[in-house]
């Protein structure tokens, strides 16, 4: 028993075509869309490569890119054997190959949707690269003088005001490393001896932040230094106050912009991959009706299999035990032959 | 002895129509080019009209937008009247239309060239409006508590940051001004205490700049108190620190934007202006060729042209119609007043 038969005057099977070319193209663009969505992702990530340690996997967004000139070139060619459908001659140029591409349809199909998940599940990955990344980059923010990490500082600075963050966990990371770098530094002052002679491993810390985190809708000017003491400034207590500085960590600022980026991602391209679903059934469709023709003009069923799921499933096991089978008597009929001569 | 005469045989007179037809819809569409190009301006402007304290610039967007829509309802007209003018029972209706349409067509390049003129023309306003309305942002920047000014300093700090300026003309306009509150000055401090009463009228005065001045391409981390003193930091020399803070006047940078969006939509508005021209002048042709055509002899050869006479010829009989106009009015106005003196010398007479 087939499954799904429909009747297909000739009426019908050329409205079929017709649609079926116009999904094609739909198909064509959305291709383009996902290619382009995949270059976008990859620009993005490439921009913020030093807050991952350059070491960010592009497998999703070269991915992506593969998928979509891939979904290009098969729609493309679905639209054309659609467009020939309706020819007979063209149509037999086309048929010994409809089976294999076909098949090829739902392999890409399969394909889709596991891009689809793995772009969902690509943030906890970068949750890590960005941690570790992060934590480097604010190291280096005092490096402006040493080449390959001069520009670490500005595109720290850059970021924290984009994303609207302060620090890696929190802004209480920059109490934790030197940020000020040597050059500045009065090593004569007593006060700055003091604070390094206080430190184990010599380092400069002080309880302050970078002008970066500041919030500008903080009704008073911006508190940089000593944000942990109350009595530095007048009417201050750092514990109810929380418009002065970015509250916001840059690694949840990231990831969430990032994951939102790959969750449309995601979205959009199960979406596409039901439209191919669709289009593959029709061309199925337009398959199965042209090839039972009697005459051009007559009636026709199509389906979508020609037997029922299990027994097409049975018939896919038998085949490929008949093809293992068939390896196997070969050699033994091989041997046989080596022993008996 | 008629302008710019051209031989149009009846093919010739078929692809002017078709070319028409062709033109006038990229009129449409640049037409809508235009209208979309006065929106993006006007959003622009909108956008700082916290630090402007006029809106006379927004003459430019305004003319922008209405002109765009003008340019497409006119250019439909055209598309219609070319889609019939082969057809010759269906063009001559058209035809009363076409002498106005000449009129608005002319008024509308003459509007675009107007406008692009004034984007350069209201550069010095523009300044004006901005120095007063940056005078006051940075004068109110401290007024968070006050309704009405509660936004300032943020739109001051966000308006640094985006552009990449310091203060009205420099980063010395903030050393003029009281920018931090009094709600945050402990006036029981000496400090507070000495700086205010040294001041003329009570503000409390620093060579300080707000966070949003800032650099973040300095090599180190932003100095922002005690500016000119240069053994208040070490190893720092203010007459040579460029990096530090930004260098640019908010003023400066915010007028060098919007004059850097007017020469960007400068010459698409010019070549909207030679398209609708060439419409125009494609259009004349069209009618003056048809005009010409035999009615018995459709398919022979008409001339074209763009003024019937001379262009000095022409302004005359413009001059004359003018005045007959006017002597029209005189004359009957005279009439009656000699019908009054011929009746009272009658009077007189009899």
């Amino acid at each position: 028993m087939a499954l799904m038969v429909v009747k297909f005057d000739l009426k019908k099977r050329v409205k079929l075509a017709q649609f079926l070319w116009l999904m094609y193209w739909f198909s064509v663009m959305a291709g383009v869309l996902v290619f382009s969505m995949g270059l976008f992702f990859k620009i993005e990530l490439r921009k913020r490569s030093e807050m991952m340690d350059n070491n960010e996997s592009h497998f999703v967004p070269n991915l992506l890119i593969a998928v979509g000139l891939l979904a290009c070139g098969i729609n493309a060619m679905g639209g054309k054997i659609c467009y020939d459908s309706l020819d007979p001659i063209k149509f037999s140029r086309w048929k010994p190959m409809l089976k294999p591409f076909l098949v090829s349809c739902v392999a890409f199909n399969c394909l889709l949707v596991l891009t689809a998940l793995l772009c969902f599940l690509m943030r906890i990955p970068l949750q890590f690269t960005l941690a570790e990344g992060l934590k480097n980059a604010l190291k280096f923010y005092k490096d402006t003088d040493t080449p390959g990490r001069c520009y670490m500082k500005r595109t720290l600075d850059q970021m924290q005001m984009e994303f609207r963050c302060c620090g890696n966990n929190n802004f209480r990371d920059w109490f934790e490393i030197q940020w000020v770098s040597n050059r500045y530094l009065d090593f004569s002052a007593k006060e700055v001896k003091d604070r390094i002679g206080s430190n184990v491993d010599g380092k400069y810390l002080m309880d302050a932040v970078p002008f970066s985190c500041c919030n500008p809708s903080s009704p008073r000017p911006c508190i940089q230094y000593q944000v942990t003491n109350n009595t530095a400034h007048y009417s201050y207590d750092h514990h109810t106050e929380d418009l002065n500085i970015w509250k916001r960590g840059c690694r949840d600022a990231l990831i969430s912009y990032y994951g939102g980026m790959m969750n449309t991602i995601g979205a959009l391209v199960l979406l596409v991959a039901s439209l191919e679903v669709i289009v593959m059934i029709g061309l199925q469709y337009v398959n199965t009706s042209q090839s039972n023709l009697a005459d051009p003009e007559s009636e026709s069923e199509g389906w979508i299999l020609e037997k029922t799921v299990k027994e097409t499933f049975t018939d896919i096991m038998d085949k490929m035990k008949a093809m293992s089978k068939g390896n196997a008597v070969e050699e033994g009929g091989v041997d046989g032959v080596a022993t008996v001569s | 002895m008629a302008l710019l005469k051209l031989q149009f045989p009846l093919q010739r007179r078929v692809r002017l129509a078709q070319g028409l037809w062709l033109l006038s819809w990229l009129a449409v569409l640049a037409g809508a080019f235009t209208f979309s190009l006065g929106v993006y301006l006007k959003t622009e402007l909108l956008r700082r009209a916290e630090v402007m304290d006029n809106t006379e610039i927004h003459v430019v967007p305004n003319i922008l937008m209405l002109v765009g829509l003008v340019t497409m309802g006119i250019n439909l007209f055209a598309g219609r009247v070319c889609q019939d003018s082969l057809d010759s029972a269906r063009f001559p209706p058209w035809k009363p239309f076409l002498l106005p349409w000449y009129g608005l067509a002319w008024m509308v390049c003459v509007w675009l060239l107007s406008a692009v003129v004034l984007s350069y023309a209201l550069q010095g306003h523009l300044e004006e409006s901005l120095k007063v309305g940056l005078r006051n942002g940075i004068r109110f920047y401290r007024d968070t508590d006050v309704p009405g000014r509660c936004f300032q300093k943020e739109t001051i700090d966000r308006l640094q940051m985006e552009l990449r300026c310091c203060g009205n003309t420099n980063y010395r306009d903030w050393f003029e001004v009281q920018w931090i509150s009094n709600r945050y000055l402990d006036f029981t401090s000496k400090e507070v205490k000495d700086r205010v009463r040294s001041n003329v009228d009570g503000r409390y005065l620093m060579d300080g700049v707000p966070f949003s001045c800032c650099n973040p391409g300095s090599p180190r981390p932003c100095l922002q108190n005690h500016l000119t003193d240069n053994t208040a930091h070490y190893n720092y020399e203010h007459q040579s620190e460029e990096l530090n803070l930004y260098n640019r006047g908010c003023r400066q940078a915010l007028v060098d934007y919007y004059m850097g969006l007017m020469n960007t939509i400068g010459p698409g508005i010019l070549s909207v202006i030679s398209l609708q021209m060439s419409v125009l002048v494609s259009l004349r042709y069209l009618q003056t060729s048809l005009d010409g055509v035999d009615p018995e002899n459709p398919e022979a050869d008409s001339e074209g042209y763009i003024l019937a006479k001379g262009v000095k010829e022409t302004m005359m009989d413009v001059k004359n119609i003018m005045f007959k106009l006017l002597q029209f009015g005189q004359v009957e106005a005279g009439d009656e007043a000699e019908a009054g003196a011929d009746g009272e010398k009658a009077a007189t007479s009899s």
